[in-house]
């Protein structure tokens, strides 16, 4: 079959990354051509300011040299600007006269610098900001001329300034507003990065308008005139010397050729959800030429999600839609942490949080509203900027943490990434210094990877140098890295998260699908989700699998090959590949004959080491797979049923002595942890999920740091929740207290149950409740009798086909096969 | 040495799962992908020498079960940017049974 013929007309990044995507996607259903109008080949433009300011080369900043072009079999035309496009013949027409017809045509044009029409701009010394020959003007410039003129008070004109400076100019902002950074910033922000940039010596002219450039005597510009101050009632306008002006007022969609080829175009050309024009389904856009519902984006972040969806819609694979994108922003100026995103001035409805230290140099303000984050500035300590653009995405329910909101993440009980401090220092650190503790990667190997490999996402980051790929916890740390390497601008949270390479889909959409839909097996959820891989992959497969379980209990036949080998055969894999067993010991009670009956079973199959756990129970080292099934039946025979140390499910229940012996001891702890174990066994979970009984509040079983903790009072019991004692240590949130057994077990059911249906796959209860939220988890468990009943009610059901022992279902019969290697008795194989 | 030996039936490997074959030379898995296809690889990860039987198999892929690297079933070929190759061995299938080589091929490069 004849390949379709592609041409993209715009040679940058939105467009580039496109292509990388359909590449990726579908290599080879078409025969690509790119049009640029720059002689370089696809180069990094939001790295140009660190290239003004003299901290990275052009070089540096080329994304697709020539031979990527040259080796992805796509023909290269650059200098070449696209001057016609005639839509009836399909074909494009370049200034030099070289036409191309397409099938597709993709239009990536980017924007323009927006020039001021005032007299002058039309001198000699009057640029944009916007290329590398505009770069390559000002470094020029720079070099030969003395007072540079920035005009524009704006993210672009601050990071030229900053660069000239940095360059040996004298230079001034002039910025039509009281304060800089006007969209971004509200005043007491902005005064402070004013003094700060003061302080290296660029001035600022604010509220005041240009008049003209004057021309001097060699015909370049040689001064900005302003118009007169209406307030001062002076009559003519003051001046400022300047041998150069950059005009920095803003850009506009550069949209002249989609025009003049009658697409329609208002503040940018109009696509649809799928990135086609709404004039031409032939012809598709992306980047900042694009007006998407009403909104042109100018970072890089949604430009990458537009350009996913985009290529997957020219590979045919069209099941993505854009849906526009949350952005925030930070400013390129080494040294200057600046973060802002959402509504952060505030208004009618909204609540404000500011700390403000004018002498430290330190401003935080959150907005809120309902409570929920709904804006936030940020300066002089950004750390926490991503973490409260995931909490704006996810419209997170703050309320229960509004008075800790702005001190940041590490102050409520992080569950997740490396706490602020610890970000602060990774910027100072040598590149020796150890980032990924399991992994073994160090600041220099990622920041390499980055530059080398041209990484844009953590993801990317993840595949290339395993850093934060393992246990997750330098996550932070990474992102850190990541933005301080790419530059300021990148944005570390898309608007969706789909769960993974096989899908668009998010967590939350795939488990509505199942549940309203009906799905009730794995082929039939991938194809009416228009899976992308046949069969998925080892991230999708198990957690559909669960989520199927979930909604199904009753009728779901579970589907073992998707399904990690833990909870397959039954036990933990180790690194040998041999297996650890852990029979369950009820509340971590024993007694003589279960240790004699665990004793014979270890002599038996020779077991080279035990231990005992954190969990309280006994755990056997060193068991080869074929000897798994044996082992089981022995245990079984005992009495003994799987402890589930190895799966995404509820693992044991903690306790200590309590009132039976404890002279302190104020509940029956072991007694309630044996009831507890009971009713919870053998469940299903999005993650393993711990528990612990307390028989009073020296709390000797560690309940606060568990999934669902209780601590006996006199009066009755506390129930903690969302504890984690591992990766990252979080204390519990208190749920509630409650007076009798009965109500524990109702409790602990339906928050358990509620953890099943809403929780993410390989999500713990911490970062799920602080994702959620206390308040939404007391509305359902605590504050609602009905909903906490049905809730108990669904997880008993739930528990009727979980409650099956798989050590004395997998004894014997066809379940046992796997289990056994098959023997060739031939010994003459090549070692 | 460079003979067919059956090993198994095709149906006694769980589709999109594998079985070890137990040989002089170290354990040998045989796969089974989704569709039915057979394919055998010395049974270490060229990471860490995981059991790559015990991976998940999807597509023509199995992700060992130790550090999560994705090997090709067809070529052995550690999935980019991972770099590796576990040794690919000779599979025949015919009326429903599966016959192997016991002597590896060369590393990912017939296939590739």
């Amino acid at each position: 079959m004849e390949k379709m013929k592609l041409v993209l007309v715009g040679n940058g990044m939105a467009g580039m990354r496109t292509l990388e995507e359909l590449l990726k996607a579908a290599p080879d259903k078409y025969d690509i051509t790119v049009f640029g109008d720059e002689p370089q080949p696809n180069y990094n433009r939001i790295m140009l300011s660190p290239v003004l300011a003299g901290e990275q080369t052009v070089e540096q900043i080329i994304l697709n040299s020539r031979e990527w072009y040259a080796t992805h079999g796509i023909t290269l035309h650059t200098g070449k600007r696209i001057v016609k496009i005639d839509r009836t013949r399909r074909e494009v027409e370049a200034d030099d006269g070289t036409r191309t017809g397409y099938d597709r045509l993709l239009l990536a044009t980017g924007s323009k610098p927006f020039i001021l029409p005032v007299p002058g701009a039309d001198l000699e010394g009057v640029i944009g900001f916007r290329d590398i020959a505009d770069v390559e003007a000002m470094i020029d410039s720079s070099s030969r001329y003395q007072h540079a003129v920035v005009i524009g008070g704006g993210l672009l004109g601050l990071e030229a300034a900053n660069g000239l400076k940095s360059r040996g100019m004298d230079v001034s902002v002039v910025h039509i507003a009281d304060w800089l950074l006007e969209r971004q910033l509200d005043e007491p922000a902005a005064r402070l990065l004013q003094r700060s940039l003061e302080a290296r010596g660029l001035k600022f002219l604010l509220h005041k308008q240009t008049a003209e450039l004057v021309r001097g005597e060699s015909g370049r510009v040689c001064a900005v005139k302003f118009k007169p101050d209406p307030g001062k009632g002076e009559g003519e306008g003051e001046s400022v010397p300047a041998d150069l002006v950059v005009m920095a007022v803003g850009i506009r969609p550069n949209t002249a050729l989609a025009e003049s080829a009658g697409l329609h175009c208002d503040r940018g050309l109009r696509v649809s959800d799928t990135m086609q024009t709404v004039t031409d389904p032939r012809i598709y856009a992306v980047g900042e030429c694009v007006n998407h519902r009403g909104t042109a984006y100018g970072l890089v972040a949604p430009l990458f999600e537009q350009a996913k969806v985009c290529a997957n819609h020219l590979a045919e694979h069209g099941v993505g839609r854009y849906q526009g994108s949350m952005t925030s922003t930070k400013l390129k100026v080494t040294g200057i942490d600046l973060f802002s995103a959402g509504n952060f001035m505030g208004g009618e409805g909204h609540e404000e949080i500011v700390f403000q230290d004018v002498a430290g140099g330190t401003y935080k303000k959150l907005v809120l509203k309902d409570n929920k984050l709904a804006g936030a500035v940020l300066y002089g300590d950004t750390l926490d900027g991503t973490w409260y653009f995931e909490l704006m995405r996810d419209g997170t329910n703050v309320g229960d943490y509004r008075d800790k909101l702005l001190f940041g993440r590490h102050h409520i009980g992080d569950s997740g990434a490396g706490g602020g401090d610890e970000k602060m220092r990774v910027l100072s650190m040598p590149d020796t210094a150890e980032i990924c503790g399991c992994n073994g990667v160090c600041k220099g190997d990622i920041v390499r990877a980055i530059v080398d490999k041209k990484l844009f996402t953590l993801d990317e980051v993840r595949a290339h140098t395993k850093a934060s790929g393992s246990c997750g916890s330098c996550t932070g740390l990474v992102e850190t890295l990541l933005a301080a390497t790419v530059g300021g601008d990148y944005s570390t949270a898309p608007s969706k998260k789909p769960l993974c390479g096989c899908t668009e889909h998010t967590h939350d959409e795939i488990r509505a699908a199942i549940m309203g839909n009906g799905l009730k097996s794995l082929p039939e959820a991938m194809r009416f989700l228009d899976w992308k891989t046949p069969d998925g992959c080892n991230k999708c497969r198990p957690a559909i699998n669960y989520y199927l379980l979930c909604a199904w209990p009753i009728d779901y036949q579970d589907d073992a090959q998707s399904r990690y080998i833990n909870e397959r055969a039954h036990g933990n894999i180790q690194k040998d590949g041999s297996f650890s067993v852990v029979p369950r010991m009820w509340g971590g009670l024993t007694n003589q004959k279960e240790l004699r009956a665990i004793a014979d079973v270890a002599e038996k199959f020779r077991v080279p080491e035990m231990k005992v756990t954190g969990g309280q129970r006994i755990d056997l080292f060193g068991v080869k797979k074929e000897d798994l099934p044996a082992m089981w039946k022995d245990l079984s025979a005992a009495g003994f049923v799987s402890g589930h140390a190895y799966g995404k499910a509820m693992r044991t229940v903690k306790t200590c002595v309590g009132a039976k012996w404890c002279r302190f001891g104020t509940q029956d702890s072991t007694g309630l942890g044996v009831r507890l174990e009971q009713l919870t066994w053998g469940s299903w979970m999005p993650h393993k999920f711990k528990l612990a009984v307390s028989g009073c509040p020296r709390n000797c079983a560690e309940a606060t740091i568990k999934d669902f903790g209780v601590v006996c009072v006199d009066s009755g019991y506390e129930l903690h929740v969302g504890g984690n004692g591992g990766i990252k240590v979080r204390v519990t949130d208190l749920l509630c207290k409650v007076e009798t057994e009965e109500q524990v077990l109702e409790y602990c059911a339906a928050f358990t149950q509620l953890y099943r249906e809403e929780a993410h796959y390989l999500e713990r209860t911490a970062p799920w409740v602080e994702r959620v939220g206390l308040a939404h988890i007391k509305e359902k468990v605590v504050d609602d009798a009905a909903n906490r009943q049905a809730l108990a009610e669904r997880f008993r059901i739930s528990q009727l086909s979980a409650q099956v022992d798989p050590w004395k279902a997998h004894t014997e019969g066809d379940a046992v096969r796997e289990f056994i290697p098959i023997q060739v008795a031939k010994l003459d194989v090549a070692a | 040495m460079n003979e067919w030996i059956e090993v198994a039936r095709v149906d006694d490997i769980p589709r999109q799962g594998a079985r070890v074959v137990r040989t002089a030379a170290g354990d040998i898995a045989v796969f089974r992908t989704v569709d039915d296809e057979v394919f055998a690889l010395l049974d270490r990860c060229p990471h860490k020498g995981g059991p790559l039987s015990q991976g998940i198999v999807h597509g023509k892929k199995v992700a060992c079960p130790l550090h999560d690297w994705k090997i090709a079933l067809d070529t052995g070929l550690a999935v980019a940017p991972d770099e590796g190759c576990a040794a690919r061995f000779p599979v025949r299938v015919e009326a429903g049974r599966v016959s192997l080589m016991l002597a590896p091929e060369a590393a990912g490069l017939t296939h590739a």
